[in-house]
């Protein structure tokens, strides 16, 4: 029961904390992306901030709560074509994946059609390709 | 006049705060793509949590939605259609599950715990991004 209440909590700021900063507008996110005209630096304070809180909270805490230990695998094929797809389609509509559930929440039509075949994406690539084993 | 710096400041924070809790509640790194992803490759035990979540996500989004006008924010980046958009989740979708993570799990997460392939992952899907931005804008 804690527990739950733990995660659900951990599921709502993090939520607020997308919408907050700005993430959960697609013209932001793109903003960042395009070097040409007006950049939009919002999205680096975002990663900030996000890494400041986590990455000093989790070396902080590892011991205490024997937090898993980075697991960093091999530079594989698979990680770099993956990150480049990922990143052709984060340019392409503006939405990574907390950002368009997160937008969910105000029922945008554009996050329910990316939600929708975010998930056919996910299927393919562990059905077809294996991953995520 | 709040700028907008401080708001994405803030709310990488709190972004920061939640995957710190999801990481010391359950023990599993929660980046979304693989909260998410992983209920449609189930382990016995291992989606409630994912559930709640990501439950909590969305509802927290929608009250931030209401109560900030800056939150409340959304706009439709030029020449992008519903089509777009769904060839852009299809990429999104198979891409992070083939490299092992996104924006959280491998830029905030993964890199926050010092993990090599995290910040590869991440300076190659940043890269994409920049490219593809790009080459929309060219196209459209």
């Amino acid at each position: 029961m804690k527990t739950r209440a733990l995660v659900l909590l951990a599921g709502a700021l993090f939520g607020v904390g997308l919408a907050i900063s700005g993430m959960t507008d697609p013209t932001r996110v793109v903003g960042f992306l395009d070097l040409s005209g007006a950049w939009d630096p919002t999205l680096a304070f975002v990663m900030g901030g996000a890494l400041l809180v986590f990455g000093s909270g989790y070396f902080l805490l590892r011991k205490r709560f024997s937090l898993p230990a980075a697991s960093s695998g091999p530079i594989s094929g698979k990680l770099v074509v993956g990150a480049m797809i990922f990143g052709a389609g984060w340019g392409l509509g503006g939405f990574c994946p907390g950002p368009a559930l997160a937008d969910l929440g105000r029922l945008s039509i554009e996050a329910l059609v990316f939600v929708t075949t975010m998930a056919a994406g996910i299927i393919v690539a562990q059905r077809v390709f294996r991953a995520d084993r | 006049m709040v700028p907008s710096f401080l708001y994405g400041f803030l709310g990488g924070c709190l972004i920061g705060l939640g995957s710190l809790l999801g990481l010391i509640a359950t023990g599993k790194i929660p980046g979304i793509s693989g909260v998410f992803g992983r209920l449609f490759r189930p382990k016995p035990g291992d989606s409630w949590w994912r559930v709640i979540f990501l439950l909590g996500l969305i509802a927290g989004a929608a009250a931030a939605f209401q109560f900030s006008e800056h939150a409340a924010i959304f706009r439709i980046p030029p020449g992008r259609s519903l089509l777009i958009f769904a060839v852009a989740g299809l990429l999104v979708g198979f891409g992070t599950r083939l490299g092992g993570g996104c924006t959280s799990g491998h830029g905030v997460c993964g890199m926050g715990m010092g993990a090599r392939d995290s910040l590869v992952a991440t300076m190659i899907f940043m890269a994409a991004g920049f490219v593809t931005v790009a080459a929309f804008r060219i196209l459209l």
